[in-house]
C-alpha cells in the first residue's frame, strides 16, 4: 500500500522535472516573468533608487585614482594612479588621524561596549515589572534625541556658565570652557555616547536574556546556587553568542568613528585630539574642495575597515563562536 | 527543619542586599539619564536672568515664564525649519513605507529566478558605499543639489528595515496568501489586503525608525542644501545651538538668549518623545531580527 502510493506520487514529479528540463532557457524566463511580473514590478523602483544613490557613488570612487575636475566629470578626468594614497601617507596629519581614530574607538570599546551589557544584567534581576519598564522607557529617551541637540546640550553645559561648571564650582573648582580643554575631549565624547546609547543598546541583550531556558535557573536553585552564581554560570554564558557577535561588529568598525558628532563638537583648539579620519575627509575633501584626495583617504579607510571585519569574523569562528557570515 | 529555615533566612538576607545594590545602581542610571533632560526643561520655563545667575544644580524652576517659547514659535527661521522638515516627512514617510513593504515582500517570496542576484545587490549596499565625496559629486551630477529630493530619495529605502519587514512577513502562514492567490488575488491585493493588516505593529515601528531618522538628520542637508530658506529644522538648531549665539535670531533675542536655546531643544525633541513610548513593546522584536540577519 505504502509502496504503491509512493510510486504513484513519484511518476508525475519525474515527468514534471523532465518537462522543465526540456524547456529552453527563454521559455523558462518567460514563464518566470509571467508568474512573477508584479513582484518584479514592485522591486524596480527600489533598484532604481539603489542604482542612483548607492551604485553610482561607488562608480564615483574612481576619482580617488584620478585628478578630478568638475568640468570634465568622473570619466574624463586624467588618471594619476596611487598618487593621492602616497600623498596621504606623507601627510603630516596622517599619524595623528590614525591615533585619534583608534583612541576614540578603543575607549568606546572599553567603556561603551560593556555599559549596556551591565544595564541588561541589572534589569534582568529586577522583579518589579513596573520599575523595569520605567527604567527602560527613560533610558531609551536619549536615543531619540538628535545628534545636533545632544551636541547642543553638551556645548551649553560645557560653556563657562553651564551646568557642568556649576557642578565643578560646587566642589570648589574654577570655571572654564570645558570643550576647549584638550584633555577633556575624550571623556566628554565617550560619556555622552554612553548616555545616548546605553538604554537602546541594552535591548538586544535583554532579548537574548529572555531566550535563556528558565529551567536552567530552576535546576540551579535546587542545586543551591546563589543568585550571583546563577548570574555567572547561566546568564553570562547565555549572553556570550550575542556579545561575541556585537564585538565582531565593533572591531570591524574600529577605524570608522562617525563624523557627525566630531564635526559638531571639535574646535580648532581640540583638533589635536579630536580630528579623526572621517572628519578630515569632510574638512579637506568637501570644505577645501580637494575631492580626489578626500575620496582616496575615505576609500583607504573603508578598505581597511572591511579587512578588519573579515579578520575579526574569522577569529571568532576559530574561537568556536558563531560568526557574522 | 530548623536548619532549612535558617538557610532560607540567610539566603533571603543575601538576596535583600543584592536587590538593594541593584535597585540603587538602576536608580542612579535612571537619574543620570533623566537629569540633563529635566534640566533643559526647567531652564526653558525660567526667567532668562534666573538661569544666568543660578549656580549649582537646578531642580525646580525659580520662576515660571513662557516668554522663551513665545519667541521660538514667533521666529521666522524656526517656523521655516519646521515647515521644511514637515514637507520632507510628508514626502518621504509614505514613500519609505510603500517601498519597504515592496522590498520585504519581494525578499520573502520564493521560486523566482532573479531573486538571488537582486537580493545580493540590495545586501551589498549595506556593507559598502561610495562615501561622502562621491555621494556629493553624484548629487551634483544628478542636479539634485539644493533640492529637497536630495534629502528624501537617498534615505527613502533602508535595506536593514526591509529585512525586518521581510521577517515579519515570513512569520505569516504561507497558506493564507496561497489561498488568496488561488481565489484570484494578485500580488498587490495580497500585500494590501492580507499582509499589511497582519504586520501592522512591525510597520508602526519601521515608520518610527524612518521618522526618527529623517527628523534627526542634519548632515546631508548641511552639504547638499545651499539656500538657507530650504534648510530643515535640525540645521536651524545647529546654527542656534552650536554657534553659541542667538545673533542668528536677531538683536532683540539676546535678552532671552539663555532660555531660548533650552526652549528650542524642547520644541524640537518633543514630538518624537511623545511617540516612542507607545511603540516600545515592539522594539525588542525588531532589534533582534535586524541583528540576527545583519
Amino acid at each position: 500500500m505504502n509502496g504503491k502510493n509512493k510510486r504513484r506520487q513519484e511518476v508525475p514529479v519525474k515527468r514534471r522535472t523532465a518537462a522543465i528540463r526540456s524547456q529552453s532557457l527563454g521559455h523558462r524566463l518567460a514563464l518566470d516573468f509571467r508568474k512573477n511580473k508584479l513582484k518584479y514590478l514592485m522591486v524596480i523602483p527600489i533598484l532604481i533608487l539603489l542604482f542612483l544613490f548607492c551604485y553610482r557613488p561607488m562608480y564615483g570612487i574612481l576619482i580617488a585614482f584620478k585628478r578630478y575636475r568638475p568640468a570634465l566629470g568622473v570619466w574624463d578626468s586624467p588618471w594619476v594612479g596611487f598618487r593621492y594614497f602616497r600623498q596621504f601617507f606623507r601627510d603630516p596629519y596622517c599619524w595623528r588621524l590614525f591615533r585619534n581614530t583608534l583612541t576614540i574607538s578603543g575607549l568606546n570599546l572599553i567603556f561603551g561596549f560593556p555599559a549596556p551589557i551591565i544595564l541588561a544584567l541589572l534589569l534582568n534581576e529586577v522583579r518589579s515589572k513596573r520599575f523595569k519598564k520605567a527604567v527602560q522607557t527613560v533610558s531609551y529617551m536619549p536615543h531619540f534625541i538628535s545628534t545636533v541637540v545632544v551636541c547642543g546640550m553638551i556645548t551649553t553645559f560645557c560653556a563657562s556658565d553651564g551646568l557642568f561648571n556649576n557642578i565643578i564650582e560646587m566642589f570648589g573648582g574654577t570655571r572654564s570652557n570645558l570643550l576647549q580643554n584638550k584633555n577633556l575631549f575624550y571623556p566628554i565624547y565617550i560619556i555622552s555616547d554612553i548616555w545616548k546609547g546605553i538604554g537602546w543598546d541594552s535591548i538586544i541583550y535583554l532579548a537574548a536574556l529572555s531566550g535563556i531556558d528558565q529551567e536552567q535557573y530552576e535546576a540551579a536553585k535546587i542545586d543551591g546556587a546563589s543568585r550571583l552564581q546563577q548570574m555567572f554560570y547561566i546568564t553570562l554564558p547565555g549572553l556570550m553568542p550575542t556579545v561575541s557577535m556585537l564585538l565582531i561588529l565593533r572591531i570591524g568598525s574600529l577605524l570608522s568613528v562617525g563624523y557627525e558628532k566630531i564635526i559638531l563638537l571639535y574646535q580648532p583648539t581640540t583638533y589635536e585630539v579630536a580630528d579623526v579620519i572621517s572628519s578630515y575627509v569632510y574638512r579637506r575633501g568637501l570644505m577645501d574642495g580637494e575631492f580626489s584626495y578626500g575620496t582616496a583617504v575615505g576609500l583607504f579607510n573603508s578598505i581597511v575597515s572591511i579587512i578588519l571585519l573579515l579578520l575579526a569574523n574569522k577569529a571568532s569562528k576559530k574561537l568556536g563562536q558563531s560568526g557574522l557570515f | 527543619m530548623k536548619a532549612i529555615a535558617k538557610k532560607k533566612k540567610k539566603r533571603s538576607m543575601q538576596d535583600w542586599i543584592l536587590d538593594g545594590i541593584i535597585y540603587m545602581v538602576l536608580v542612579i542610571i535612571l537619574l543620570v539619564c533623566l537629569y540633563p533632560i529635566w534640566y533643559v526643561i526647567v531652564c526653558s520655563f525660567s526667567n532668562s536672568s534666573d538661569v544666568i545667575q543660578h549656580t549649582g544644580l537646578y531642580l525646580w524652576p525659580d520662576s515660571f515664564n513662557l516668554e522663551a517659547y513665545g519667541r521660538v514659535f514667533q521666529n521666522r527661521m524656526v517656523q521655516r525649519g519646521f515647515r521644511n522638515t514637515l514637507l520632507i516627512l510628508l514626502c518621504s514617510l509614505p514613500l519609505s513605507l510603500v517601498l519597504t513593504l515592496f522590498c520585504g515582500y519581494f525578499m520573502a517570496c520564493k521560486n523566482m529566478m532573479f531573486k538571488k542576484p537582486i537580493v545580493f545587490l540590495m545586501l551589498f549596499t549595506m556593507y559598502f558605499g561610495g562615501g561622502m565625496i562621491p555621494g556629493y559629486i553624484n548629487m551634483m551630477e544628478l542636479n539634485l543639489l539644493d533640492s529637497m529630493w536630495s534629502l528624501v530619495l537617498p534615505s527613502a529605502i533602508s535595506i536593514y528595515n526591509s529585512i525586518i519587514c521581510k521577517t515579519a512577513i515570513e512569520a505569516i502562514p504561507e497558506s493564507l496568501s496561497e489561498s488568496a492567490y488561488i481565489d484570484g488575488a494578485n500580488d498587490f491585493q495580497i500585500l494590501i489586503r492580507i499582509i499589511t493588516p497582519l504586520i501592522k505593529p512591525t510597520l508602526a515601528v519601521l515608520l518610527l525608525y524612518y521618522l526618527v531618522g529623517q527628523w534627526n538628520s542634519w548632515f546631508a542637508a548641511s552639504i547638499y542644501i545651499k539656500t538657507e530658506e530650504k534648510l530643515p529644522l535640525q540645521n536651524i538648531l545647529r546654527y542656534i545651538l552650536m554657534e553659541n549665539s542667538t545673533t542668528e535670531l536677531g538683536e532683540e533675542y539676546n535678552e532671552y538668549a539663555a532660555t531660548i536655546k533650552y526652549a528650542i531643544i524642547v520644541v524640537a525633541s518633543f514630538p518624537i518623545m511623545c511617540v516612542y513610548p507607545f511603540l516600545q513593546k515592539y522594539f525588542t522584536k525588531g532589534v533582534m531580527i535586524g541583528a540576527v540577519k545583519g
